[in-house]
């Protein structure tokens, strides 16, 4: 190495977005598909709705919303060079993605207390219309559990580059990136709330 | 780590002319909580009213997140293009299937 390294932000994000993208297409797709069952089963889908927990669902929208604020704080915060501030922002937007997983779990241990689960035999009892409906509940409510995952532990390895300065006031672009993915992680559950737990 | 960082003038200026301070954010933050009541509260009047808050409210609150914590807002038209064909792209495969099951 010449000790001169080649740099491009616009790349960078451009590239993340392009990623991002690929991502909207694949949520894209599956409420797709939820929009042509719940067309085909209206009845179904609004039982199966109320058989959801909205109070769970909207307090989560609420941890996830002020998630996605505590992270684009944590970019203000590091563009004037507030490191500490910044790590504060990130570790709440971590304690809250956190947050968001427990109530989930617990959401979803209640479902499975009452038999609902994928495959299982009380669901085969159930009218088609509500399998598939559980069926895209378990799938995409899942799926985007995973990327909460994923999510957050790049904002991990965001808060450990801050706080070893590999972050810093000139050089912020990961965490941009970061940032922009739990971004998308939050947008995809702005529309899972209304789809599933305020269907009925 | 030190690096010597070399940067061309337009690759900085497109993005960072103007950083948005803490306020913006939380009044954008406070207005994505009033339309998530707002969509709650349309929740419980009734169906038709559910439907239409899905089909507005929703969109609306995505968008803030796109324009505001995303930055669209604060990048050239590129990435707004990028946005707007995958959305575009997405809503011709909706309708694609739509008017096959309308039709049948």
């Amino acid at each position: 190495m010449s000790g001169h390294v080649h740099r491009d932000d616009f790349g960078s994000r451009l590239g993340m977005w392009l990623f991002l993208v690929t991502e909207m297409v694949l949520f894209g797709g599956l409420f797709i598909g939820y929009s042509y069952m719940r067309f085909k089963y209206p009845a179904e889908f609004h039982h199966g709705g109320s058989e959801l927990n909205a109070t769970l669902g909207v307090i989560n929208t609420l941890v996830l919303l002020t998630s996605s604020l505590t992270v684009v704080l944590a970019i203000v915060a590091i563009q004037r060079a507030q490191k500490k501030l910044a790590m504060a922002f990130l570790s709440s937007t971590l304690v809250l993605g956190v947050t968001f997983l427990v109530i989930k779990s617990f959401e979803w241990a209640a479902k499975f207390h009452h038999g609902l689960y994928p495959n299982s035999a009380h669901l085969a009892t159930l009218p088609p219309g509500e399998q598939v409906f559980f069926g895209l509940y378990f799938t995409m409510t899942g799926l985007h559990g995973l990327h909460v995952i994923a999510g957050l532990s790049v904002l991990g390895v965001m808060l450990w580059w801050v706080a070893t300065d590999r972050i810093r006031q000139d050089r912020y672009i990961h965490l941009e990136n970061g940032g922009l993915y739990w971004h998308l992680v939050d947008v995809i559950w702005i529309f899972l709330l209304p789809l599933f737990y305020l269907a009925a | 780590m030190s690096e010597y960082v070399e940067h061309s003038a337009d690759n900085q200026g497109e993005h960072h002319d103007e950083h948005p301070g803490y306020g913006t954010f939380i009044r954008v933050w406070v207005a994505l909580l009033i339309l998530t009541g707002c969509l709650v509260g349309a929740s419980h009047l009734g169906q038709t009213y559910a439907v239409w808050g899905l089909l507005t409210l929703t969109p609306l609150k995505a968008g803030l997140v796109f324009y505001y914590f995303m930055h669209l807002r604060y990048e050239g038209p590129l990435f707004k293009v990028v946005v707007l064909v995958t959305l575009g792209t997405l809503l011709i495969f909706f309708a694609l299937l739509f008017s096959d099951v309308a039709f049948r």
